[in-house]
């Protein structure tokens, strides 16, 4: 599938984003404080939604709009299959009987959901692939509302616009980061591919990729159900990280910071989409520190409330102002030329 | 036949807004091949223009006292030149850049406005009694229809002919159309490419303004987010119509407002709750059939 040259070219990409990764939980275990240990969760989790929009839009071009619906899917996943059968006949009563006695662990629902996600994307994916550019990105939204529409008001099965409650609540970070570093490795694996390098082909010159033989709906529905799938899986681990879903959870909001996240990084790179989160998210907490008060001696600085989101919006835009292709452009993380020559020996074997 | 009238007017009324909210949207594709997120902002903040800031809870009415003769334009003006100002603060500096870095941008400055506003505003929803004489009913064929229903589609209908009389007659709209057509062609011709993109802009918030004051009327409400769902559904009017089609973003607007009508009365009563979901469900199809939408704009094409 992948030819082994390519993999030890560019592995250093993938290690240095996982290393990065691993550095922030080590932070967070060092700090040692609840609300940092969930905010570096929450960054896990969004650096999982921003890769898997990644396998799709940064190698299709396809801006898509409705990725989070995989999420929602991925989601309720999680609360079909931890929530206690008792607590579940409450809140969910039309659920089947078989899925009633269900009680699995949180890594088996976060996997089941990635099936299930990916079993949606196959179905939505072969119908929506075949339109291209801005029809793409529409038909993509209104997958969105619709499997929104759907899980807002099928009350039996996923309780409506109220929220489930009872889904386990994992604290622990490790979950996530091994989380989000098997989606780092899988988007690497899959842009190194056979298949994403087709893909990117036809992103780049869809006439001349056409003439080469790629079929470029197929290729694409390949990374919808690859991207389909991270995004279930990081939406059974977000409802693990805060225990309740509901359907508003994953939806506009999510859809447009994890889309700013992916193009302010840089959407042509996955280092682009990491850094993305990595970046925003901090200056998101950085904003909502400030916003909170700042002790300096007797005086407390505080922003009034909302000057988060507006710095935040103003942020976005000065920096695609001055970087229109993202912060990453299209380049890649990777060492140093000389370097990467002298420690290909060493790290080839351990890939 | 009352109630069939009673369906008949109100997907009209339904679609005027989504059709003004299309062509706002569609006017500035045209030129600069901009989606617009931040439309439904500029909405939201021409209703908060007849506000004075305040972040209590009882709304202080500042320019809603107006007379209506004063109001209309004022409001107007307004839409117009916020929407004038957002081109020429951040827009003129994307020009090159490609169309999803321009959305990303558009929907920054729309966060940026909407926080704006609940700064000034604070986020919970605030009543207006804009021009409350409208909301009386009026019998038509045993049908009682909200005059603001009538007004809504007569304005609609006012604009519509209005703008079709300018893009056609004066020499302002001639060169719109020809940079909606080509842009580089129409440049090399002599057209101001940046005259023509704030008129774009200045007429989209007159028409984002159009929405604002017949949203106000219709709800009696000022909230930050009330801009949204109409642009939302102006936007997928835009892309069915035609992107860059300003007769196809009308047509869609106001065919949108006929299905979503005409499912609310035809779904049997447990599937009405998933109209939206069948409405969705219904832009997807078309979307197959027709990917370059209902009436393709010449230029927009995209090839291969």
């Amino acid at each position: 599938m992948m030819s082994p040259s390519v993999a030890r070219r560019t592995i250093a990409t993938p290690v240095l984003l996982g290393l990065l990764l691993i550095a922030f939980a080590l932070v967070a275990v060092a700090v040692g404080s609840k609300p940092f240990n969930q905010t570096v969760i929450d960054i896990f989790l969004k650096v999982i939604f921003v890769v898997g929009l990644w396998v799709f839009v940064g190698n299709s071009g396809v801006i898509s709009f409705g990725h989070i619906a995989f999420a929602c899917l991925g989601g309720y996943v999680a609360a079909w299959t931890t929530i206690k059968p008792m607590m579940k006949g409450m809140s969910m009563p039309g659920l089947p009987d078989w899925l009633m006695q269900t009680e699995i662990p949180y890594w088996g629902s976060a996997m089941v959901a990635a099936g299930w996600a990916a079993l949606w994307a196959l179905i939505f994916g072969s119908v929506l692939m075949r339109l291209s550019g801005i029809a793409a990105s529409i038909a993509t939204f209104a997958m969105l509302a619709m499997v929104n529409s759907i899980y807002s008001n099928w009350e039996s099965v996923t309780a409506a616009t109220s929220s489930v409650v009872g889904i386990p609540i994992i604290r622990s970070i490790w979950p996530y980061l091994v989380a989000a570093l098997i989606s780092v490795f899988c988007a690497w694996a899959y842009g190194i591919s056979r298949h994403g390098l087709a893909l990117r082909a036809a992103r780049d010159e869809p006439t001349a990729a056409a003439a080469s033989g790629i079929d470029i709906p197929r290729a694409r529905l390949i990374a919808f159900v690859i991207s389909g799938a991270i995004m279930g899986m990081g939406g059974a681990l977000y409802s693990h990280s805060i225990g309740i879903v509901t359907p508003d959870t994953f939806y506009l909001g999510l859809t447009f910071i994890t889309l700013s996240m992916l193009v302010v990084g840089g959407m042509g790179s996955l280092s682009g989409a990491v850094l993305g989160v990595l970046i925003l998210s901090t200056l998101i907490q950085t904003l909502r520190w400030l916003e909170a008060g700042v002790q300096v001696g007797e005086i407390t600085f505080a922003l009034p409330g909302g000057v988060q989101e507006i710095a935040l919006g103003a942020v976005m835009i000065l920096i695609l102002m001055f970087r229109p292709a993202g912060i990453m452009g299209n380049k890649d993380l990777s060492l140093p030329q000389r370097a990467a020559l002298e420690t290909r020996g060493p790290t080839g074997p351990r890939t | 036949m009352g109630s069939l009238l009673q369906v008949l007017f109100d997907a009209l009324s339904l679609g005027s807004l989504y059709a003004l909210g299309a062509l706002g949207i569609a006017l500035i594709f045209g030129v600069m091949r901009l989606v617009n997120f931040a439309h439904g902002d500029v909405i939201a903040a021409c209703v908060f223009a007849l506000l004075w800031p305040s972040v209590d809870a009882v709304a202080i009415i500042f320019a809603g006292n107006l007379p209506w003769y004063l109001l209309v334009p004022f409001v107007l003006a307004f839409g117009a030149a916020l929407s004038v100002a957002c081109e020429a603060l951040v827009f003129r500096r994307f020009r090159r850049a490609n169309p999803a870095t321009m959305m990303i941008a558009s929907f920054a400055l729309g966060f940026v406005i909407r926080y704006f506003l609940l700064m000034l505003f604070s986020s919970r929803p605030k009543s207006v009694s804009l021009l409350p004489a409208l909301s009386q009913p009026v019998e038509i064929l045993g049908a009682r229809i909200p005059l603001l229903q009538l007004i809504t589609i007569a304005v609609t209908m006012a604009v519509l002919f209005g703008l079709t009389a300018f893009l056609r007659r004066t020499r302002f709209g001639l060169e719109m159309r020809a940079a909606a057509e080509n842009f580089t062609m129409a440049r090399m011709l002599g057209v101001r490419a940046n005259r023509v993109i704030m008129g774009a802009f200045a007429l989209s918030g007159a028409l984002a303004a159009a929405i604002a004051l017949i949203l106000g009327s219709q709800t009696g409400t000022a909230n930050i987010m009330m801009g949204a769902s109409v642009m939302l559904m102006a936007f997928i009017a835009t892309v069915i119509g035609g992107m860059g089609s300003l007769a196809g973003a009308v047509l869609a607007g106001f065919l949108l407002g006929a299905v979503a009508t005409v499912m609310q009365v035809i779904l049997p009563p447990e599937a009405r709750a998933f109209r939206d979901a069948f409405v969705y469900g219904a832009v997807i199809l078309v979307l197959i059939f027709r990917p370059q939408g209902l009436l393709s704009a010449r230029g927009t094409r995209e090839r291969v």
